[in-house]
């Protein structure tokens, strides 16, 4: 049996190698088609796996009311304007309540060259997390001390290529390229964080008293002696840490009653659900695109063996005639598919491992998006679903070999 | 199913055997043929006059709506396509007027690939020989192919020299009976005397019967017996009475 099956293989491969330019065209289509399943998964549950891990301990966001997807867009992921502001009453209001054990105010607004700029105290650097309970590290230097002082994300020292004692200068705006620029209130970088693969690594964090002071005409602002003690009239949004989770239900509820100020408080677990909701469509699309190309690939697969099977009746007809059952010729056919299929998936998967290998760094600094090497159950999964299909399709060639051969006889035709 | 000992009278017995491809259109009908043992027959017959197809039933590829074919003392218009092919594959060499070897196959291979389909020529050829690869090179000298041929594609050689290996294929494994089905017809008319008494040496060293089709008479000579086929076909001479 083993020994048949080894047989009809080492014939098949030496039948197609017979073939190997059409063969290897159809091998490069199916490794296209599997490739490009591959990829799409792959972008897709990284993505995923780098958004959730963007924010974690956090039990609510605070902000101005909105809708829940907007708040956790622009407070975590940067993306997008908050619509509102929330007073510094209110976040005292939620920092007097015995429910909660720590608060991140934070203030959004304005760039440097093109990277965020947030506004927040020291308790951002305490209480923020990240991928399961990590908090931020700094790589190099301190937090802020002086209102002037600001902390950047790995990427942006990276990529501006700045060090400690930096003098940079903060924008209105987001575009790295906006006018109003206020160049009499140079900052000075005074620590560079850890690289964490979230937007953080994106971010010029500065104390809020930097962030009025952006915002005052020259001479309008004095400097406040403490950091500590300051109070901004305003906010964009809260970080909330909850003493105990089981209260994030009435804390929620209170803050969306709230009535001095409207207020709208989300659960990050909830609103990322929300966004999946939302990308899901999108991604099961480009999920069944690719998924049609795979069909595409092994119908090409089919027609080539088609095609082939009249040029190769005298083939069929000799191997009769020197015992092959039909058996044999149905199988050789088979294992011609199989061999086309799993050799052109897995060239195919392995393209990718290499292309992932080579964009991961790209798509962590542009998109945050941290992609994983090796192969996952998911790609073993198109591995055997192509292998299957191709095996399936190619019953309706292998049926036609084997009627031929019944039909044909020993009369080989001419 | 009973394995052919040496226990069997006739290689070939042929009895009120009809057939024809389509209903209606009669192609045979033999009320009796037999062949002995070791016997070397050569049947001839005008293009068109059903050889091939009686061969194809002899091999037990096609079945006679009719009557009965025996091979080595095997039933087979008893048995089942798998039993037939079984047949074929452990006790049948044939051979065809042109186009006989798998392209993709290199010379030694094509020799070795009815021992891939039956054990039992597989286990002949290794004791003839010690390996299959062996009994296949062997072979192959014997019929006159040259040592630096083996490796190459069978595509590579010339028609005489691919009839040569096609015989060295058929015999691999001494099976019982040869079928050549018109192997020299496109050898010009020395190289058929050449082909024809190289295969027969090799067949009588093997003690193998041989089916012999031509159309070419004057091959008759080298053979025990000749047959015309239209004078043991019934269906022929009523379809040229009509
Ligand atoms: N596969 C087939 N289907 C239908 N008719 C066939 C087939 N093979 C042969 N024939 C017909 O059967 C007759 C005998 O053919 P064949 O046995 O090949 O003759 P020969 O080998 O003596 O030249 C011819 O009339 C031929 O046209
Ligand atoms: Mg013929």
């Amino acid at each position: 049996m083993l020994h048949s099956i080894r047989n009809t293989f080492s014939l098949g491969f030496k039948s197609l190698w017979n073939r190997r330019g059409t063969a290897a065209l159809t091998l490069a289509s199916i490794a296209v088609s599997a490739a490009l399943l591959s990829v799409v998964d792959r972008v897709r549950t990284d993505a995923q796996v780098s958004f959730a891990n963007t924010i974690s301990g956090t039990d609510l966001i605070i902000g101005a009311r909105s809708g829940d997807l907007n708040l956790l867009l622009y407070s975590v992921f940067r993306i997008g304007n908050p619509t509102n502001n929330i007073s510094w009453n209110s976040f005292e209001t939620i920092a007097e309540r015995r429910e909660v054990d720590w608060l991140i105010p934070i203030s959004l607004g304005d760039a440097h060259k093109g990277f965020r700029v947030l506004g927040t105290n020291l308790d951002y650097f305490e209480h923020y997390q990240y991928a399961d309970g990590r908090t931020l590290d700094l790589s190099d230097g301190s937090t802020f001390t002086r209102a002037t002082d600001a902390v950047i994300g790995a990427e942006v020292a990276e990529r501006l290529g700045y060090e400690i004692g930096q003098p940079i200068v903060i924008s209105h705006g987001l575009t790295a390229t906006s006018f109003v620029t206020h160049d009499d209130n140079p900052f000075t970088v005074v620590g560079v964080l850890a690289r964490t693969g979230t937007p953080v690594d994106r971010t010029v964090h500065i104390s809020l008293a930097g962030m009025d002071l952006i915002h005052a005409g020259p001479g309008e602002f004095s400097l406040p002696s403490s950091l500590d003690s300051y109070e901004p009239d305003a906010i964009t949004a809260v970080f909330v840490g909850l003493k105990s989770r089981v209260a994030v239900f009435s804390v929620q509820r209170f803050l969306n009653e709230y009535e001095r100020e409207p207020l709208s408080a989300v659960i990050p677990g909830v609103a990322l659900q929300q966004l999946w909701g939302l990308i899901g469509v999108a991604e099961y699309a480009l999920l069944g695109v690719s998924a049609m190309v795979v069909l595409a690939g092994v119908l090409g697969l089919l027609a080539t063996l088609l095609v082939s099977l009249n040029e190769r009746r005298r083939e069929m007809s000799v191997l009769r005639s020197v015992g092959a059952r039909p058996g044999h010729v149905f199988s050789l056919l088979l294992s011609e598919a199989a061999l086309l299929a799993f050799l052109g998936a897995l060239a195919g998967l392995l393209a990718v491992q290499l292309a992932v290998i080579l964009v991961r760094p790209y798509a962590l600094a542009e998109f945050g998006i941290q992609l994983s090497v090796g192969l996952r159950v998911f790609d073993f999964a198109v591995l055997a679903g192509i292998l299957l299909i191709a095996v399936l399709v190619s019953i309706i060639p292998a049926w036609r070999a084997y009627r031929n051969s019944l039909a044909d006889g020993l009369t080989v035709k001419i | 199913m009973s394995e052919p000992g040496a226990e069997y009278a006739h290689a070939v017995s042929v009895e009120g055997l009809r057939f024809g491809y389509t209903a209606g259109e009669e192609i045979l009908s033999i009320d009796a043929l037999v062949i002995e043992p070791t016997q070397r027959v050569f049947l001839y017959g005008p293009s068109g006059c059903g050889k091939s197809t009686l061969l194809s039933m002899i091999g037990g590829v096609l079945v006679p709506q009719d009557g009965r074919v025996s091979v080595l003392g095997q039933d087979l218009s008893a048995m089942k396509g798998s039993g037939r092919d079984r047949v074929r594959a452990d006790h049948l060499g044939i051979i065809f007027q042109q186009f006989n070897l798998v392209p993709y196959l290199s010379v030694v291979d094509n020799v070795c690939l009815p021992c891939r389909y039956s054990r039992r020529r597989l286990q002949r050829a290794e004791s003839d020989d010690g390996t299959v690869e062996a009994s296949a090179a062997r072979l192959l000298s014997e019929l006159g192919i040259d040592d630096r041929l083996r490796a190459r594609r069978s595509t590579e050689l010339s028609v005489g020299q691919q009839q040569r290996v096609a015989a060295a294929r058929a015999l691999i494994g001494r099976p019982e009976l040869i079928i050549a089905d018109e192997p020299t017809s496109s050898l010009d008319a020395d190289r058929r005397r050449d082909f024809v008494s190289l295969l027969l040496t090799e067949c009588d060293s093997a003690n193998s019967t041989v089916i012999f089709v031509s159309h070419d008479q004057s091959l008759a000579s080298h053979f025990d017996e000749a047959i015309d086929l239209r004078a043991i076909n019934r269906a022929e001479r009523d379809s040229d009475a009509a």
